[in-house]
């Protein structure tokens, strides 16, 4: 199992847009580097990225909840 | 008037304040849970937590912020710059709350607020506009005639654009089909409309507005600023008075911005945006804004008056007390605006706590900040910690306490702007006005370098 941590604080989007659909939904393959969702500090949005690849077992953050340097954003069942 | 409930946070909310007690009014602040332990809310008579820390739930949420005021009792809200300040919508459902609206009417704000309407409005007061489009274009033969009076460089603006999409610069007529044709595509797109409009692209612009104070009969200007200095169309240093800027050109901006505000019974405090083209010795109308501006410091100091106190009054129903002849300009002021930002870092944000601050303490400088030392910057908002307003005899005068006040400015604990003010105000190209509002863009060795370690 691996984390995916945000290294920011501020607000965590799971989508890239507010109608368009999640980055990644529980159960997807992701592969190294690819982006699990954004991170808004002071209106500047930065990519968190799975540094493994794997399936994607959870997502601990909700859409548009506030987090801070170091929450687990998300677990990856490494491959 | 009695009781006032600012729905605001950081510098402003404290800057509403000062003047909101100097009144004699009680005042509440609205804010967030993050915001339950700032300055802001330690200085109000009473705060009201009005949801969690991101502003769509709490300094974006209409109902939440009328359910403060109704439990807080207040009997008027002032709504700062920013978050709901010119959403029409939030001021008359203040109104209908039977509240107190610190602002011009929500139809005053929609006009405003519609591109295409708030141009017409501008064009029929007088205001000068670029040369383009009469309204929105839908077809190309008709695009070609535009273009062909325009001349070029030109811009073309999807209706519906907006975060940079949707808009192209075209600099030769061989470019204009292609580039037409992408504007639309990407509006088609991106916003479900392919409406457009051409606009005469202006090369190496300065940006200079004319602040407005309208009582609802007549209206008056408090003189220009200029915010050429700009990163990203975000403003980063503003004067007053505008410098070397034509005298004709001076007063038919400040005239027609009277003229515009008293079309529309315009209400309260406002600001009406140019860009000016220092080639052609022209300026155009860019839009109006209807409410309080962030540089409305630079404007205070010039002429001593009390922009917020004067919102309040008008707010009261009072009738404008000062006369055009009564507004007088007295010397010089710039304002900095200090963001928790690292320069050296593409400007990446840097919330934190703050552990050391010193601003300097002289007659020339004021600071409106929203921190002191030991506050923590919050990253679910704004980046902006501070502005320095400085004061001189003349322009040469004010830059001079500008220098002196940066060097005797620090910040602990968080990466802020310091170094590019510091940098800003040393170059030849700002004492000479020859910056324009892509400069800080185009000429990367103003930023400062990163630390050797």
């Amino acid at each position: 199992m691996a984390e995916v941590i945000s290294p920011l604080p501020g607000t965590f989007y799971a989508a890239p847009a507010p109608d368009e659909d999640p980055y990644v939904n529980e159960g997807d393959d992701v592969e190294a580097g690819q982006v699990i969702g954004l991170v808004e500090v002071m209106k500047q949005f930065s990519e968190i990225k799975s540094q493994v690849a794997g399936t994607v077992s959870s997502i601990e953050v909700a859409n548009g909840d506030a987090v801070t340097p170091g929450t687990v954003v998300a677990v990856i069942e490494e491959k | 008037m009695k009781r006032l409930l600012i729905a605001n946070r950081g510098e402003i909310a404290r800057r509403i304040l000062r003047s909101a007690k100097v009144r004699g009014l009680e005042t509440v602040l609205a804010c967030s849970e993050a915001d339950e332990d700032s300055v802001a809310a330690r200085e109000a008579d009473s705060f009201v937590v009005i949801g969690p820390a991101q502003a769509q739930k709490s300094y974006l949420n209409i109902e939440a912020i009328l359910e403060s005021a109704r439990d807080s009792e207040a009997d008027a809200v002032h709504p700062g710059y920013g978050f709901l300040s010119e959403n029409p919508d939030f001021a008359q459902a203040v109104i209908d709350a039977g509240l107190t609206w610190v602002g011009p009417l929500p139809e005053t704000i929609r006009l405003m607020g519609d591109k295409a309407a708030a141009r017409r409005a501008a064009e029929e007061a007088g205001v000068p506009i670029l040369p383009g489009s009469d309204g929105l274009v839908d077809d190309k033969s008709q695009a070609h005639d535009v273009a062909e009076q325009v001349g070029f460089p030109l811009m073309i603006k999807a209706a519906a654009g907006g975060g940079g999409r949707g808009i192209r610069v075209v600099r030769e007529a061989s470019d204009f089909d292609g580039a037409l044709d992408q504007v639309r595509t990407e509006a088609q797109a991106s916003f479900g409309d392919s409406r457009f409009y051409i606009e005469r692209f202006v090369e190496r612009a300065r940006h200079v507005e004319v602040q407005i104070l309208g009582d609802g009969n007549t209206a008056i200007h408090l003189g220009d600023r200029d915010c050429s200095m700009q990163r990203r169309s975000q403003k980063v240093l503003e004067e007053a008075p505008a410098p070397k800027l034509p005298d004709d050109i001076r007063e038919q901006m400040r005239s027609s911005s009277v003229a515009l505000a008293e079309s529309c019974g315009y209400t309260g405090a406002g600001t009406v945006e140019f860009l000016y083209d220092p080639q052609r010795r022209e300026a155009a109308f860019i839009e109006m804004n209807t409410r309080l501006q962030v540089e409305h410091p630079v404007t205070e100091v010039i002429t001593g008056i009390d922009l917020v106190a004067e919102q309040l009054r008008i707010a009261d129903g009072e009738a404008l007390e000062l006369d055009q002849g009564d507004v007088e300009f007295r010397g010089h002021a710039f304002e900095c605006r200090l963001n928790a930002e690292d320069p050296t870092q593409n400007f990446f944000p840097s919330p934190g706590r703050i552990t050391g601050l010193t601003w300097p303490d002289r007659p020339s400088v004021r600071v409106d900040s929203a921190v002191e030392s030991g506050s923590d910057v919050a990253p679910y908002y704004d980046s902006m910690i501070a502005k320095l307003i400085v004061h001189g005899s003349d322009r040469a005068d004010a830059l001079d306490e500008l220098r002196q006040a940066l060097d005797e400015t620090t910040v602990d604990g968080v990466a802020t702007t310091l170094d590019l003010h510091r940098s800003l105000a040393a170059r030849p190209e700002l004492v000479e006005v020859t910056h324009h509002t892509h400069f800080i863009e185009e000429t990367p060795d103003v930023l400062p370098k990163p630390e050797q370690s």
